[in-house]
């Protein structure tokens, strides 16, 4: 079970750093750069032990370079980065053994079949090949066929399965939906949750908003190379500056296009809802029922919609841009 | 042992799937020594002597010096090194498997020619076998060891057919492959030193013939096994799981120090 979340939204100045047992992956100071270009400007973050973690950020933000650190692929130019305690640079037969990992672009020999792969990469981890994750990632009847011949699809989640095979403590995954269809994106979500439920801790990177937001349990946001926020989904959204949508429907329509209710930003009406925009949602909806109840005017439907994480993204976007 | 086993079962297998392996490890080998054995015992018959060593070495070279480098930098742009390394493959056996596996293919074309050339063309075959298989294990040490290090410092594949053939086609016009080394010029002899071919045919002629050779083929052997240990140790040092990643611990000027011990041979042999 995924460790109890912290309760602050963290801007980049206050983003805590532990040092401790519970922490899963630990990131502090941690920069690099290529030539002139900084990748990544001193980020810090922990992933707590069972906890899915989003690194959310357009491209070139540093999401990929922060994940190949970790997973032993690059070297940091400064900082201090631990997966369950072990030095990903200077321990890296440890690091294979505890890190599953998904590369954001999946290559094997092109001669290599479904087959050959598992046993290849069991035999290098030192287990026996999981002919079951095949099946389970509708593999079962490609067995015998060729890394080039598999779609897209199948060859990310041929990725999938070889990096669980072993499973790892930490599964590392590199924008892991990325060119699926809707199924295989379900069917790959629903792999992760279990993965999760099972006790592995994964980290997620990605740039799809809405993936972030249903998957991960806490997610940090990097623009330019720096972590601007971090927190869960609901805590990131909470703490921007985003408008509440309330949408009521009733049977007499008392409440006309609401412009007159208090604490309303936006008003109008929509497929006979009355559908207001505000910041203080509790009291807004106090009123509206108390109106409601006044007029003697039952209600038939009533639905609150927070910002979503993609307009909170868009907002930190905006700030930073504008710094 | 099982993932060094499983590894090189899949190189093996991977030479027989992939129709350029296949191309460079019998098709072209075995077809050029058809060709030579008809048409170049006919027309030289001095020949019959060299077809099955030379045919041999350019066997082994194709193998090698035609078909590894280039599978060496296709996997490293792909990022297959990268999926690799994270799943603990360690870098040496992406250098030995590789080259074991083009030994392997690269030994049955040998001993296809070998067992074939004297009833089929009527040639001149080796008066000592276990000399004969010697040279061949260490000739393909050695090219496949100069293979592995093109594949590891060639920026692309385009540079690795250039590298490959600065050594395959001097070593087939002047390695004594088709002309034996005393009908040389004197001034091209000298840079024949420079090949490892013309070393392992002169083992070849010295000890596994019993002939008259221009170099002591003793020599010759040690010059090969120096080439074969040099070009291995600088693969291993200068490789590197992917272009973009931190650059090499050495330079990759480095690698010219392969020649070194040719240059050796050419005062010693």
């Amino acid at each position: 079970m995924p460790s109890p979340h912290r309760t602050t939204t963290s801007t980049p100045e206050t983003a805590p750093v532990r040092h401790d047992a519970h922490a899963a992956i630990e990131v502090a100071g941690f920069r690099k750069s290529y030539d002139d270009v900084i990748a990544v400007d001193d980020i810090s973050f922990t992933v707590d032990r069972g906890e899915i973690f989003g690194l959310l950020g357009p491209n070139g933000a540093g999401k990929t370079t922060t994940l190949e650190c970790l997973e032993g692929l690059r070297r940091p130019d400064v900082g201090r980065l631990r997966v369950f305690g072990v030095d990903p640079t200077r321990e890296p037969r440890r690091l294979n053994g505890l890190i599953g990992v998904q590369l954001q672009a999946s290559s094997l020999p092109h001669t290599m079949t479904c087959d050959d792969a598992m046993q290849f990469f069991c035999a290098y981890h030192g287990v026996a090949a999981r002919w079951d994750l095949l099946d389970r990632m509708g593999l079962g009847e490609k067995r015998d066929t060729t890394f080039d011949e598999l779609s897209t699809g199948l060859q990310r989640r041929l990725a999938l399965a070889l990096a669980i095979a072993h499973e790892p403590d930490v599964l590392i995954l590199d924008e892991p939906t990325a060119g699926l269809d809707v199924g295989s994106r379900a069917e790959l979500h629903r792999l992760i949750q279990e993965l999760r439920d099972a006790g592995t801790t994964i980290l997620l990177a990605t740039h799809d908003m809405a993936e972030a937001e249903r998957m991960t349990d806490r997610v940090a946001i990097l623009l330019r190379g720096r972590i601007v926020a971090v927190g869960s989904p609901r805590q990131l959204t909470a703490t921007g500056d985003g408008l509440t949508k309330i949408s009521v429907r009733s049977e007499r329509s008392t409440l006309g296009d609401g412009s007159d209710l208090d604490s309303v930003d936006q008003a109008g009406v929509s497929d006979e809802y009355t559908v207001v925009f505000t910041r203080r949602v509790a009291p807004t909806i106090a009123t509206i029922l108390e109106r409601l109840d006044h007029s003697e005017d039952p209600l038939i439907d009533l639905r609150v919609e927070r910002p979503s994480l993609e307009e909170r993204f868009l907002e930190l976007t905006a700030e930073e841009q504008a710094r | 042992m099982t993932a060094f086993a499983h590894h090189l079962g899949f190189e093996f297998k991977s030479g027989i799937r992939n129709p350029t392996s296949m191309l460079m490890y019998y098709l072209f080998p075995l077809g050029f020594y058809a060709l030579m054995g008809v048409v170049m015992v006919e027309i030289n018959p001095d020949f019959a002597e060299l077809l099955i060593p030379s045919m041999v070495l350019v066997t082994l070279m194709a193998g090698t010096l035609l078909g590894l480098p280039g599978e060496l930098v296709e996997a490293r742009e792909a990022g297959i090194y990268r999926a690799f390394k994270v799943n603990g493959v360690p870098a040496i056996s992406i250098i030995v498997i590789p080259l074991l596996a083009a030994a392997f293919h690269g030994t049955i074309g040998s001993a296809a020619i070998a067992l074939t050339a004297g009833p089929l063309f009527d040639v001149t075959t080796p008066s000592d076998w276990l000399a004969f298989i010697l040279v061949t294990v260490l000739s393909v040490f050695t090219l496949g060891s100069l293979a592995a290090l093109i594949g590891v410092v060639s920026a692309s594949a385009r540079a690795t057919v250039l590298w490959s053939q600065l050594v395959f086609l001097p070593s087939m016009l002047i390695g004594g492959l088709m002309l034996d080394l005393e009908l040389l010029p004197t001034t091209v002899r000298g840079f024949s030193g420079l090949l490892p071919s013309t070393y392992a045919m002169q083992a070849y002629r010295g000890l596994a013939y019993g002939a008259e050779t221009m170099l002591d083929p003793t020599m010759s052997m040690i010059v090969l096994a120096a080439g074969g240990v040099v070009a291995f140790g600088l693969a291993v040092a200068l490789f590197s799981w992917d272009r973009k990643n931190a650059t090499r611990r050495l330079p990759s000027t480095l690698a010219l120090l392969a020649i070194a011990p040719y240059v050796a041979g050419i005062f010693l042999a």
